[in-house]
């Protein structure tokens, strides 16, 4: 090896340290009993675990994030997946205008989302409630399942649909037997990507969410006021939720790009 | 155009039309209605003055957030890179590829992590008491004030960028064709020549596109800026909370919310010409 093959590795290492030093340190400290978190640490203790969750408002926020994470999951991955199959299948006029509407939304900064969201949604009457904070997560996160359901599309064969055809099946025949089956790892996996992007996302759903606060946003709360190991409890708990939903759907990405 | 209508293509084109319309366009569109505004006893009322525009863009703390913002997203978009290349590089040319990989997941898991809870551990780890002054002081260093500064909030802006800038140039830099790089190599040039006049043109666009991510990303967050920077100055995401949360000042916010818009927008676009454009 190399001298400054061993100077890369340090650096790698240095690097990736740099980015887990903090994940790690709130798994760390939310075991840790004292309340400010000093080096050496103190014993080893479940007590901000148990307090987080006797609390029965975390408990309602845990709900609350998972209710508006299934439903925006599940309305992003459909949105995404007849997006991606339009842009896969047809050419139209203005195609380059309507491909720009599908993938904008996530670069604008979430803090104006949350402006324009929170006007809007109190003219439509539902600003402070869950199917707000649902129809925001839902516009963010079609365009992460589009992009991933349209990948999946560009490793079908187009022959594969108008075979279908051929041997008398409806398009929509087609579409139920060929297409959605071809495409249904993909779609799992748009719908846990999506479902951890709602689960974590909390600068809309601040501005948004009134009293019915989800996980993120009561931390975000949590935080406004003092230190707190309380927060590495939640904060651990709402990490491997996300973790969990992103290693199945990178399974299933690697699994598709075998098949 | 003798066919009869078909419902089928229409089933799968327009929900996002609709979605879309409904409550992306539609958002934005009334929130730059809405800087044309007043507020009266606490109330929106529809007008057309241009009085929040007068207000905000009169104002040096207007400006003075917008300088701190721009200048601050720039530093976090040329720091993000400049930190990011020793590494991408060293994850294009000088691993295997089966370590590329599990580098390249690794940094994509921190996306899906709690931003929030990763700044308030940024928040114990550089506290005045925390370990890493504890850390240094073994060292005999210290005790530094990391916290409520320009420091702490660069620190933010990494955690939130870096990941996603090394993916980017990772990219980029293996993509390159080898035999370039060889050829330079045989024909004399040194490894300085071969880096700034083979490599960095020809992964020109992941890096372009990485400082350019690092830039939006930087220049709409909050969470950094206030938690870690102690939001003095404030930056203009900060503005735009607290014209909103406290002020109720919504048509003011929005005129905050337009000018950023329109600032990002030229750095898109100025990016997109240098990664795509003409090449010297």
């Amino acid at each position: 090896m190399r001298p400054s093959d061993i100077a890369f590795r340090l650096y790698l290492v240095a690097l990736f340290t740099f980015v887990f030093l903090p994940i790690l340190t709130s798994m760390v400290f939310s075991l840790n009993s004292d309340r400010f978190p000093t080096v050496p640490l103190g014993e080893v203790t479940t007590h901000w675990y148990e307090t987080a969750f006797s609390r029965p408002e975390v408990w309602t926020a845990f709900g609350n994030s998972l209710i508006v994470a299934v439903c925006a999951a599940a309305l992003s991955t459909t949105l995404g997946f007849v997006t991606a199959y339009t842009d896969f299948r047809y050419g139209f006029r203005f195609k380059p205008a309507y491909l720009a509407l599908a993938l904008l939304p996530p670069t604008i900064p979430l803090v104006i989302m949350g402006l324009a969201m929170l006007a809007w949604l109190g003219r439509l009457g539902i600003s402070g409630t869950l199917p707000g904070i649902i129809v925001a997560h839902t516009v963010m996160g079609a365009p992460f399942a589009m992009a991933i359901c349209r990948l999946r599309l560009s490793q079908m064969d187009p022959a594969l649909e108008a075979a279908a055809w051929n041997l008398g099946a409806s398009q929509w025949r087609a579409m139920r037997a060929v297409v959605i089956p071809f495409c249904l790892p993909a779609l799992i996996s748009a719908y846990c990507l999506t479902a951890a992007v709602s689960f974590d996302e909390f600068i809309v759903a601040w501005f948004v969410s009134g009293l019915n606060k989800t996980v993120p946003v009561m931390i975000l709360e949590i935080l406004q006021g003092n230190v707190d190991p309380q927060i590495n409890a939640i904060g651990t708990v709402v990490f491997l939720t996300s973790m969990a939903l992103v290693i199945i759907a990178q399974l299933l990405i690697l699994r598709k790009t075998n098949a | 155009m003798s066919k009869r209508f078909e419902a089928y293509p229409y089933v799968w084109r327009l929900p996002l039309l609709i979605w879309q319309g409904l409550f992306f366009v539609g958002p934005l569109i009334l929130m730059v209605a809405m800087s044309f505004w007043l507020v009266r006893n606490y109330r929106m009322e529809p007008d057309f003055v241009l009085k929040n525009w007068d207000r905000m863009l009169g104002r040096d703390y207007f400006w003075n957030a917008y300088w701190v913002t721009l200048w601050r997203a720039t530093l976090a978009g040329v720091l993000a890179s400049l930190i990011a290349f020793p590494a991408s590089y060293a994850l294009a040319f000088r691993v295997s590829e089966t370590t590329r990989r599990w580098a390249i997941f690794f940094l994509i898991v921190p996306f899906f992590t709690s931003y929030l809870v990763r700044v308030y551990a940024w928040q114990v780890l550089l506290a005045e008491s925390g370990p890493i002054n504890a850390v240094l002081g073994f060292g005999g260093l210290g005790p530094f004030t990391m916290l409520n500064s320009g420091f702490g909030a660069m620190v933010g802006y990494m955690t939130l960028v870096l990941p996603l800038v090394v993916i980017l140039q990772t990219f980029s830099l293996a993509a390159i064709d080898r035999n370039l790089i060889e050829a330079a190599w045989n024909l004399g040039a040194s490894p300085r020549e071969t880096l700034f006049q083979v490599i960095l043109p020809a992964a020109r666009i992941g890096l372009i596109l990485g400082a350019t991510f690092a830039f939006i990303l930087s220049f709409g967050d909050f969470v950094s800026p206030f938690y870690l920077g102690g939001s003095k100055p404030p930056t203009l995401s900060i503005l735009i909370i607290d014209t909103t949360k406290s002020g109720q000042q919504w048509p003011r916010a929005a005129v905050v919310a337009i000018m950023m818009i329109a600032t990002l927008f030229v750095a898109a676009f100025a990016a997109v010409g240098a990664a795509y454009g003409r090449r010297k």
